[in-house]
């Protein structure tokens, strides 16, 4: 390589390859700034919830072992064993009813959005004609344009009581509702991965299949799916990602109580729900305050394995896929 | 290039400055007709912000919007997000007063007090009872406290349980966050936990939209949003005479679950502030209060400087 310099060359050209080097840096910064901040974010959280771990008088009331194993003595059920009530005489504080709530909107959330949108990808990417796909696949993405207070909303006062009529809820704001409108937010996320992973299964494989005389369905069935299925994978693990941390509609649609059960007809409450309804008030750095960071911090890392491993699957099929 | 980004400097400033605090806040800049008495109260420049209570957002908007409309100049931002969080932000400085529907605790005084260096004033405005809703179609129209507390800690989960139909008692209520939660759970619940089943939702508004559509729903909350759902009569025990609640009732004390709504703010606080104040508690102030749906305090309008009390001997208005 030679320097600028030995090349003689001109002002005008000198001063392009500076603004060209010096725009390379400023972007290498901004890159480096958002993964500083993702760091910064993590180490404020955790360092917010690190009493938990060192300060005796945070202990007493919050620690690992009440959150996850202690149980309330002279239980006989299920819902009374752990419960969640920081704010009493005697606080409370297991976590086993949130992660429980928040599981229970997450799996029916992906058990909704799962089949809808991957079904969907692959009508858009097998079936569609070219024309009906331009206007299918931006309409499913801008539904992730949609604020998820709107979502939330909706599920509050218009989803709920459809389900109610049609199923006869004992609870109008239950999993089932919570976890429908969760499903419709992380949709997007399902629909555009695997849309991508289909539209990346070599032209060759469909050919093959169609020439042996499998028609379109079983082509798309038996064999592009399963080429692609490292993308459904990585779709459900990103959309699991997605709807672990969503809080709005959760807050909104979810009825917000702490029941330790697994029946999707009662209502619940997820952690980024308990975080969001309880910060405002909690008392600066007491067993509460730090209980609610480390939820955060719990959820922070949930997202970041989940996404993580998402990124991974995709990464490695989209190799494989340009590699053979 | 050079000359657009300049020019666009400006307008950023402005964009900046002009930005709303917050969706909730009531904020009018009047530049109406200004009469010659009115020249006398210069804008202060700094807006008056309110925070707290959920229960009293409504009752400090109209306060603001009357008081602005007949002071133009002086502008008043109020926000809810509970009391508790109302007496937070006074505590840490973001606000200039304090809604609050329950009494301050003596170590959320003495925070105040420390950490803005001048002494509180407390300054009930209006009265509320507190109301217990159901269902239009609830056969239940009546309940005692005992009842009200069996219900809430999960001992009575049916209706037929309190004289109603064979059905699941769906219970609403308030985040811990809210002054309604701590005084229902001190004056009904007499302090015991909350049972798990309760749905809490954001503002007693939340609370009468889910019990109105909720044929089995129960829920508390201030009487001004009583609407579209049927207000209980409250018995003080099992013997006692049902009380509806209404201005009287709660006036004369017979309403079992009523309590007086707060202001909260520093002595110190700017001239404008005070003049708010005491607009309030003057006759003019005091009849926002009723078409709100809460109660004026007993005695019509109760005197500002009277009825004030503070932690000092200083008296809160000048």
């Amino acid at each position: 390589m030679t320097t600028p310099n030995e090349l003689n060359l001109g002002k005008r050209e000198r001063l392009r390859l500076f603004t060209d080097s010096a725009m390379a840096v400023a972007f290498t910064l901004a890159g480096w700034l958002a993964i500083l901040f993702i760091l910064l974010i993590f180490v404020f959280t955790f360092k917010e919830s690190l009493g938990i771990f060192t300060d005796h008088e945070i202990q007493k009331e919050a620690n690992l072992h009440k959150f996850f194993v202690e149980e309330i003595p002279e239980a006989t059920t299920m819902i009374d064993r752990y419960i969640w009530q920081p704010v009493s005489d005697i606080p409370k504080m297991s976590f086993i009813p949130l992660l429980l709530g928040t599981l229970k909107a997450t799996f029916v959330g992906l058990l909704f959005a799962c089949p809808v949108g991957v079904a969907a990808a692959l009508f858009s990417s097998e079936f569609a004609p070219p024309r009906m796909r331009e206007i299918l696949k931006p309409a499913v993405e801008l539904l992730a344009g949609i604020p998820s207070v709107v979502l939330g909303f909706f599920a509050l006062l218009v989803l709920a009581t459809w389900l109610q009529t049609l199923f006869g809820f004992t609870y109008r704001l239950n999993a089932y509702n919570a976890g429908i409108a969760l499903g419709i937010a992380i949709l997007p996320v399902i629909f555009t991965i695997t849309e991508d992973g289909l539209a990346a299964v070599p032209r060759s494989y469909r050919d093959a299949s169609l020439a042996v005389g499998a028609t379109r369905f079983q082509t798309a069935m038996s064999v592009v799916l399963p080429a692609a299925s490292p993308a459904v994978f990585a779709a459900l693990v990103l959309g699991f990602g997605r709807a672990i941390g969503e809080t709005m509609i959760l807050l909104m649609a979810g009825g917000n109580a702490a029941i330790s059960s697994f029946s999707l007809n009662d209502p619940l409450r997820t952690l980024s729900a308990t975080i969001a309804a309880e910060l405002g008030e909690v008392v600066f750095g007491d067993a509460h305050y730090s209980a609610l960071f480390f939820m955060g911090t719990l959820l922070f890392i949930i997202t970041f394995v989940s996404n993580t491993i998402g990124q991974m699957v995709i990464a490695r099929m989209q190799r494989r896929m340009r590699g053979t | 290039m050079k000359r657009s980004i300049l020019s666009a400097i400006p307008f950023l400033f402005v964009a900046v400055g002009c930005a709303p605090t917050d969706r909730t806040s009531v904020e009018t800049s009047s530049t109406s007709t200004s009469r010659s008495e009115q020249s006398t109260q210069v804008a202060s420049g700094k807006p008056i912000s309110i925070k707290g209570s959920d229960t009293m957002v409504i009752l400090g908007q109209r306060f603001a919007e009357e008081y602005m409309k007949a002071n133009p100049g002086t502008v008043i931002q109020v926000n809810g997000g509970g009391s508790g969080t109302g007496i937070a932000a006074l505590i840490n400085g973001t606000v200039d007063l304090a809604q609050s529907s329950r009494p301050m605790k003596p170590k959320e005084k003495a925070d105040v007090e420390t950490n803005r260096k001048a002494s509180l004033v407390e300054q009930p405005v209006a009265l509320d009872a507190l109301s217990v809703f159901v269902h239009r179609n609830n056969k239940v129209k009546t309940l005692s406290l005992p009842q009200l507390k069996e219900i809430y800690t999960g001992k009575a989960t049916n209706w037929k349980q309190v004289g109603g139909s064979d059905a699941q008692i769906i219970m609403y209520g308030r985040e811990n966050s809210s002054g309604t939660y701590e005084y229902f759970k001190e004056h009904v619940l007499e302090k015991a936990d909350f049972a798990v089943r309760v749905q809490t939702l954001q503002g007693t508004a939340a609370v009468i939209n889910a019990v109105s559509k909720d044929p089995n729903g129960i829920g508390y909350g201030g009487i001004a949003y009583g609407k579209d759902v049927v207000l209980l009569s409250v018995k003080n025990d099992a013997s006692s005479a049902a009380v509806v609640p209404t201005e009287a009732t709660v006036l004369d004390g017979s309403y079992p679950i009523s309590r007086k709504l707060f202001f909260y703010y520093l002595s110190t606080a700017s001239d404008s502030q005070k003049n708010f104040v005491s607009w309030v508690l003057s006759p003019a102030g005091q009849a926002v209060i009723k078409d709100v749906g809460y109660f004026q305090l007993a005695g019509g309008s109760a005197e500002g400087s009277a009825a004030a009390t503070t932690n000092t001997a200083s008296p809160s208005n000048p």
